[in-house]
């Protein structure tokens, strides 16, 4: 295949595209071919390619507009199946070998849309907000009308397998962050690197330059692409400098913190060969120097959407970037002198410039001149008033307009061109100046908006400051540079006479009909809006800008009005009779470019997501098939199923293997703090709703945290390891939460307090077994402590040796039966475990998880924290009035809150147990309770099931519940009706089921 | 995201470092019990909330787990000092 | 009476066409304020609007006036992520929610502005076994309630939204879900603009840019404010204006247990329909659903920090962004195109205030939180009769603020989570 043929629109030489290098791509099922260097857009417009999407709303054919960020319209559907990618730019797809791209809008295709006739016919019906207006008859029809709706909305899709690519992120620190390395931008860099000083330079192009690499001018007698070229090497030669090409700073966040997206490997492929795809820089700036330059604004007239009618500035890049003229016959319409560099460089490229069409009435200067002398047609005073033609340009209507741009002052002619190259004047990229808060200032002299006053240590360089000259750009980068360095800037520029002409704003060319009869003038190409339309929005009373974006949904596209937005404005400032200054501008957010999610979620993604924490014992648990629940981030075992066993039989089995003999648990998961200090027990005494000062070293005891609104919060067992030392327990979830607490009540209102606090969770492990034989297991293993009932009583703990390791033995019991919590250094938690379960096979210890757990706890009627209460309950509404202090001296946190009117009520709901009435029933945990389930909805209800489960050793189902007055209840019949239609009925009882006298535990 | 200045590490720290803990200068009063239900209820619940100006409280708690003082302004997130528990923030907004 | 010129139909977008649009006419006025009003209503979002529109409507006091600093339903109406359910987890709350819900249904009827309001239906997932407890008993309540509302299983969260990664392997695993087939979401502007419209028909003024600077508050009870735009006069004032409710509070020299925090969200690039229901994680703080303009619209957790710049944080985003990438891993490769943030006014028991005040002719609705937008017609209709009776309506009655002093909290934080 012939590639020169093929690439009709490619000239012969020059760009900076490698021509050695053919690639292959396919585009809507054809194959074509481009250059190395190319981007997708430039290389579909070297092949002619003049369609490439479907406009939102009025399925209009749209072509390539743009060259870079302010593309609009080139939205592709990349690639397939599981790499596809949704609505990237063509003006930003590096164009590599295999590339495959498909147009997002048009049935059967881009090309032959039907859906134009929809858009055409109907398309006077639409207006903005037309579908506030209607739809609404019948009610039940509108998600039948939005069907239909969300069908032709939306541009790619998202593929339905998951991303084959892995995305990471880096933290980096800098002196100075330069965003952008077009002139500005690299002087600013070269200064503060020159300077010594850590720097971080950021570009979104693959290589660095900006509008540099597409320009004829020289820098220092240097043609201006070298100089860039050579002042990229030097950054790239300093070790104190980081360059980072494709790569996009989408974000400025506060106190100069700046997200930035590097395409690592998307200019080779779909996927990456190897390593991450794209990377986020979260870079922390001393200073920031933007340097992100301006884009060009686009003029509103009649078509101006057609395939053919392109940005001035884009058309000259196309020529000198990529060599490629996307037109042969070119009008040039242009309101400042930029336009005429463009003719300049379509004549040079051999192309033929049928006019230039000014809108001022006497352009005068240096570009002037010289395209006079390349002879080409000026028409001073004149507008391009209507693009023509039915899928690409053919014709450009041309017609004399007054000095203010507002009138029509002759007849139009037509003029034949397949190509309408269209300046409008630049818009500075104000983007990331706005993300922290800083409102845009209008600028009179520019006719644009320039970054306005921010808090941030932000330095503004070159075009991102309306400074359009390239030498202007340089010297503004020098001087910022070296400004964020502390220095003084070290170069001087010139770059030859850059003399321009003064720029006439226009934001809306006029026309021979009025604004809602002509021909659609668009405003901002990926929604649809049209000049109408934001003058019928300002008719209808929307007259604030953000109003207009709201109603119209200007610059709500991919590109967020990157060049429709200035244009929107100003013809909202002129509808309503106000500046633009008036009437300001929207906010733009982040993204400056759209980021990939995966990228924003890095590799904290699958089992990175959140931290899993195993405890010392993890191995033997999976070994012995433990399944696991998550509780907080750890993960427990939830029950041991043996083969063939359900998962009932394995409770039961583990119940009554504690009940009856001996059970191990891994208790490693409760959270342990540390405390110690002189004033650890005062410390206690305040945050624990009981006493503590008489607490003896060797005893554990029981503890309920609360909030200062009086409800429990966490509780545990707080042994007192000496007379200033104790180990506190926690709840498993609860336990940096209870640390925190800890911490802050000690350092913000106790500092007085010697106290002492340090999390020992993961330092210790926990093996805690359970039953009538758990003395006699224990007692195999430690003969240092005196283990008989008398010597080591229940609520005691012991120092000791436990299978020749030192331990703590706590005899404290969460089962109701006699228990011991042995905590060993966490390396020794797995030996340890294993030297006990291989003690305890006589006795056939039976290895139980946390749903066991819950149910011997339940017989018991012991609480869990955050599934028997939920922060609306207090110690009284737990029915443990026992552990609240009555004589402390000081008041406890959450103390006072028990005398507020509603906290002393005696109606509040309260914790009870429930005992079904169908002694084979367990109540679903989460039913609700109502004293009749008779009665219409909505019910009266009284509480909630808490916790519920089948007890094997009692031979019924029990449950905990909180009901309104659950204490003043006892042995009243209560409901749970369930979603099923069954009604379950239950007895109010004492939560405790079994052993109410705890005989056992203290045995 | 901001960059808080911890004044116990005397280092600038990342927002992600620090876990914050609501309006400082709120002290527990000395005697609940003789509070009226709304004096409990203004202490417990009640924030002044400004749009400006906040003195409030962060933690290190990926770092040295100290609590300390932050003068902010809620509306541009400046911070405009930190300083250490127990001391008084010079920064008040108030014409001197 | 609407005048039937300006109702809004297929007919009359008909026949407006046919004179290309150029006999609209204004949505609503801009009448300049007078110099006093029975109800000066300060705060022009959705909920500040729908007083205005039911205490016209429904309690005949048509001589009020909204007063926007900005522009209408400039603030957190138009920074949501226009989530509507009523499943919450009090009896308080759910029925003061489902009255909303019921006040959405044919709401665009009521209005004649089409808000959109699709009941594509809300999950909220379930990742552990005691955020299955927590949904079974919200479920519960809400049944006997008479409120919509179901548990699913995980099969029947994949059957209804397929693309779900319901894997048992990951991290945090679908255990299963809650599921109110008859919430869903509406188009947000478009329900301040109804709202707008509807009271601006009924005579109520709406005035725009006109900040209130001051209270004016005379022996115990208010008589009017001071705005931007001059002095005021109202017999009753009523303080619709979330994220700065305390600096209004403060003006008439009140406190609020309120905390104004930044809430973020973001939208992807708009992709062809790809879910159909709104998706909700508490545990992974996260949730999505899909406009009709085909953007993904992503609610994020919201930052710890007070802050009125209406910004927040970025690692707050990309821990959200994370755990959409784990529930939908194929949107990994879809891309974000706008974060921005809220001003979300927060009580310490994540409820509302809709309350009278210690100042005579004073009213606060604020507090909603995360939860205002889907409440706005509720908010308003309760508000409303709150203001017209100088009385709660029932409905409102457990949402002083005296419950900060009583102790008579409604703390959806219990079971709800805080994602809302």
């Amino acid at each position: 295949m012939s590639t020169k043929q093929d690439q009709c629109h490619r000239l012969e030489q020059g760009g900076r595209i490698d021509r050695s290098q053919p690639l292959t791509f396919t585009w809507n099922g054809k194959q074509y071919q481009g250059y190395k260097g190319d981007t997708l857009a430039s290389a579909m417009l070297a092949n002619g390619i003049k369609i490439v999407g479907r406009s939102f709303k009025y399925s209009r054919p749209r072509g390539i507009f743009g060259h870079g960020a302010e593309e609009a319209n080139a939205l592709m559907q990349l690639g397939v199946g599981k790499e596809t990618i949704p609505n990237p730019r063509a003006t930003q797809i590096e164009l590599f070998d295999g590339l495959t791209a498909t147009a997002t809008n048009g049935w059967p295709s881009a090309d032959f849309d039907l859906m134009e006739w929809v858009g055409k016919i109907g398309g006077k019906m639409m207006p903005p907000g037309f579908y506030y207006k209607t739809f609404m008859w019948p009610e039940k029809m509108w998600m039948t009308y939005e069907k239909f709706i969300r069908k032709a909305a939306g541009y790619g899709k998202a593929s339905l397998e998951a991303d084959p690519d892995i995305y990471d992120k880096l933290n980096r620190h800098c002196d100075v962050m330069v965003v952008g390395a077009g002139p500005a931008g690299l002087a600013a860099a070269l200064e503060a690197g020159r300077a010594g000083k850590r720097v971080i330079i950021a570009d979104e192009q693959d290589e660095f330059g900006g509008s540099l690499l597409a320009s004829k001018q020289t820098i220092n007698g240097q043609a201006a692409a070298a100089w860039a070229e050579s002042a990229a090497a030097e950054l790239a030669a300093m070790d104190n400098v980081l360059c980072l090409s494709r790569t996009t700073v989408f974000g400025y966040y506060d106190h100069n913190f700046l997200g930035a997206l590097e395409r690592r490997t998307d200019h080779e492929g779909m996927t990456a060969k190897s390593g991450s795809r794209q990377r986020i820089h979260r870079i922390r700036a001393h200073e920031v120097v933007l340097a992100a330059g301006a884009l060009e604004r686009p003029l509103v007239f009649a078509n101006n959407d057609l395939p053919g009618v392109m940005l001035s500035g884009s058309v000259a890049t196309y020529i000198n970037r990529y060599g490629v003229v996307p037109g042969n016959r070119c009008v040039v319409m242009t309101t400042n002198d930029s336009g005429y560099q463009t003719a300049l460089d379509i004549t040079a490229a051999g192309r033929t410039v049928v006019a230039i069409v000014d809108t001022r009435q006497q352009p005068e200067g240096r570009l002037i001149e010289a395209a006079r002398a390349a002879g080409i047609v000026i028409k001073a005073g004149h507008a391009v008033i209507e693009a023509q033609g039915s899928k690409q340009v053919t014709d450009a209507l041309v017609a004399p307009i007054d000095a203010a741009g507002e009138q029509i002052t002759g007849k139009p002619v037509s003029l034949s061109c397949d190509l309408i190259a269209v300046a409008g004047g630049w818009s500075p990229v104000v983007h990331l100046s706005c993300h922290t808060g800083s409102r845009p200032q209008w600028n009179d002299t520019i006719a644009a908006f320039v970054p306005g006053p921010s808090v941030q240590r932000q330095h503004l360089a070159g075009a991102v400051n309306g400074e359009y000259t390239t030498v202007g750009a340089l010297q503004a980068g020098a001087q910022m540079g070296a400004l964020a360095a502390g220095s003084e800037a070290t170069t001087s520029y010139d770059c030859g006479d850059e003399s321009v002409g003064l720029a006439q704003a226009l934001y809306l060319v006029p026309h021979t009909k009025p604004v809602s009869r002509a021909p659609k003038q668009f405003v901002d190409f990926q929604n649809d809006v049209t000049a109408a339309g934001i003058e019928l929005a300002n008719r209808e009373g929307f007259e604030s800008i953000e109003h207009v974006k709201r109603y119209t949904a200007m610059g709500f596209g991919t590109d967020q009005g990157k060049t429709g937005n200035i244009n929107g404005m100003a013809i909202t400032a002129k509808n309503l009779g106000k500046t633009i200054a008036e009437t300001g501008t929207t906010i733009f957010r982040p993204a400056y470019t759209p980021v990939t999610f995966g990228a924003m979620g890095g590799r904290d993604i699958g089992e990175l997501l959140d931290p899993a924490r195993h405890t010392a014992m993890h191995p033997w648990h999976v070994e012995n098939g433990a399944l696991f629940e998550n509780v907080g981030q750890w993960k427990r075992p939830w029950y041991y199923p043996k083969a063939g066993e359900t998962m009932q039989q394995a409770l039961n089995r583990e119940c009554m293997a504690v009940r009856n003999s001996v059970g191990i648990l891994d208790a490693s998961t409760l959270g342990k703090i540390d405390i110690q200090g002189r004033d650890a027990r005062e410390f206690l005494n305040r945050v624990y709703t009981n006493a503590w000062s008489k607490l003896a070293p060797g005893k554990c005891r029981y503890g309920l945290m609360l909030k200062e609104d009086g409800m429990v919060f966490d509780d545990g067992v707080t042994a007192c390891l000496d007379d200033n030392h104790f180990l506190m327990t926690t709840t498993s979830g609860g336990a940096a939460a209870v640390l925190s607490w800890l911490e802050m009540w000690h350092q913000t209102e106790w500092p007085e307090l010697e106290v002492y606090f340090t999390s020992v969770t993961d330092q210790w492990a926990t093996c805690s077994f359970s039953g009538p034989n758990a003395r006699k297991v224990l007692a195999k293993l430690c003969d240092d402590v005196d283990l008989s009932a008398e010597a080591f009583k229940f609520m005691d703990w012991r120092a000791g040796t436990v299978a020749g390791v030192k331990a703590r033995i706590f005899r404290i019991s969460f089962t109701g039966e006699l228990a011991y919590e042995v905590n060993v250094p966490a390396n020794q938690g797995l030996y340890m475990w294993q030297q006990i379960v291989a003690a305890g096979a006589e006795f056939g210890i039976t290895p139980y998880g946390t749903e066991t757990m819950h149910v011997l706890r339940a017989e018991k009627g012991y609480i869990i924290v955050g599934q028997d209460t939920d922060g609306s309950l207090t110690p009284q509404d737990c029915g443990m009035h026992w552990i609240v202090g009555k004589n402390k001296d000081f008041s406890f946190l959450g103390k006072r809150s028990f005398t507020r009117p509603d906290t002393s009520r005696e109606d509040r709901k309260h914790l009870v147990g429930l005992k079904p009435k169908d002694p084979t029933v367990v109540l679903p945990e989460g039913a609700q309770i109502v004293p009749d389930p008779k009665q219409p909805i909505p019910m009266d209800m009284l509480g909630h099931v808490t916790s519920s489960y089948w007890s094997e050793c009692l031979g019924h189902g029990i449950a905990l519940a909180t009901v309104k007055s659950g204490h003043h209840k006892m042995g009243d019949t209560v409901y749970c009706p369930l979603a099923d239609g069954r009604v379950l009925a239950a007895e109010i009882c004492s939560p405790v089921f079994y052993d109410p006298k705890g005989e056992r535990h203290n045995d | 995201m901001l960059h808080i200045y911890c004044p116990y590490c005397e280092e600038m720290r990342e927002e992600e470092e620090f876990s914050y803990a609501g309006e400082a200068h709120i002290a527990r009063p000395l005697d609940p019990e003789s509070l009226t239900d709304a004096q409990w209820g203004d202490y417990v619940f009640f924030r002044t909330n400004p749009r400006g100006l906040h003195h409030e409280m962060w933690n290190h708690a990926a770092g040295c787990r100290r609590y300390f003082n932050v003068t902010r302004d809620t509306q541009t997130y400046v911070i405009h000092e930190t300083y250490k528990m127990g001391e008084q923030p010079s920064v008040t907004g108030e014409k001197p | 009476m609407v005048d039937p010129m300006k109702k809004y139909s297929g007919f009359s977008l008909f026949k407006h066409a046919l004179k290309h649009h150029e006999d609209w006419q204004k949505t609503w006025r801009s009448p300049r304020p007078k110099q006093s009003y029975d109800v000066i209503i300060v705060g022009g979002g959705g909920h500040g609007l729908a007083t205005a529109y039911y205490l016209a409507k429904e309690h005949g006091i048509t001589n009020v006036a909204v007063l926007e600093k900005g522009y209408l339903g400039g603030g957190n109406t138009a920074r949501n992520t226009t989530i509507v359910r009523s499943n919450y987890l009090w009896d308080e709350s759910s029925r003061l929610y489902d009255h909303a819900l019921d006040l959405w249904y044919g709401l665009s009827q009521d209005l004649n502005y089409n808000v959109m309001f699709s009941s594509r239906g809300v999950m909220n997932l379930g990742h552990n076994l005691q955020d299955m407890r927590d949904i079974e008993r919200r479920v519960n309540a809400n049944r006997l309630n008479g409120i919509d509302a179901a548990v699913l299983t995980t099969k029947e969260v994949k059957d209804i939204v397929p693309i779900i990664n319901d894997s048992q392997d990951i991290r945090y695993p679908i255990l299963g879900a809650s599921w109110q087939k008859t919430g869903g979401v509406a188009r947000h502007d478009a329900v301040a603009w109804g709202y707008a419209r509807g009271a601006d028909q009924l005579g109520v003024d709406l005035i725009q840019q006109c900040e209130v600077t001051d209270i004016v508050v005379e022996q115990g009870a208010v008589t009017g404010v001071q705005t931007s735009q001059g002095f005021i006069g109202a017999k009753k004032v009523a303080c619709v204006t979330a994220g700065n409710s305390g600096v209004m509070a403060s003006m008439a020299g009140i406190r609020l247990p309120l905390e104004s925090h930044p809430l973020q969200a973001l939208v992807s690039e708009p992709i062809k329909p790809i879910i159909d229901t709104v998706v909700m994680s508490n545990a992974v703080h996260a949730y999505v659903s899909q406009s009709d303009k085909g953007d993904l619209v992503i609610g994020a957790g919201i930052d710890a920090y007070n802050g009125y710049g209406q910004r927040g944080s970025l690692h707050v985003v990309e821990h959200t962004l994370s755990a959409i990438c784990e529930l939908f891993p194929m949107f990994s490769r879809v891309r974000m195109n706008r974060a921005w943030g809220g001003i979300v006014d927060t009580c310490p028991d994540a409820c509302p205030i809709i309350s009278k005040t210690q100042v005579d002719g004073l009213y606060f609705n604020c507090g909603w939180g995360t939860g205002g937008f889907k409440a706005t017609p509720g908010s308003g209709h309760v508000f409303a009769h709150t203001v017209a009776h100088d009385d709660p309506h029932p409905l409102a009655k457990p949402f002083t603020i005296d419950r900060f002093n009583t102790g008579h909290l409604i703390d959806e934080h219990g079971a709800a989570g805080v994602a809302h």
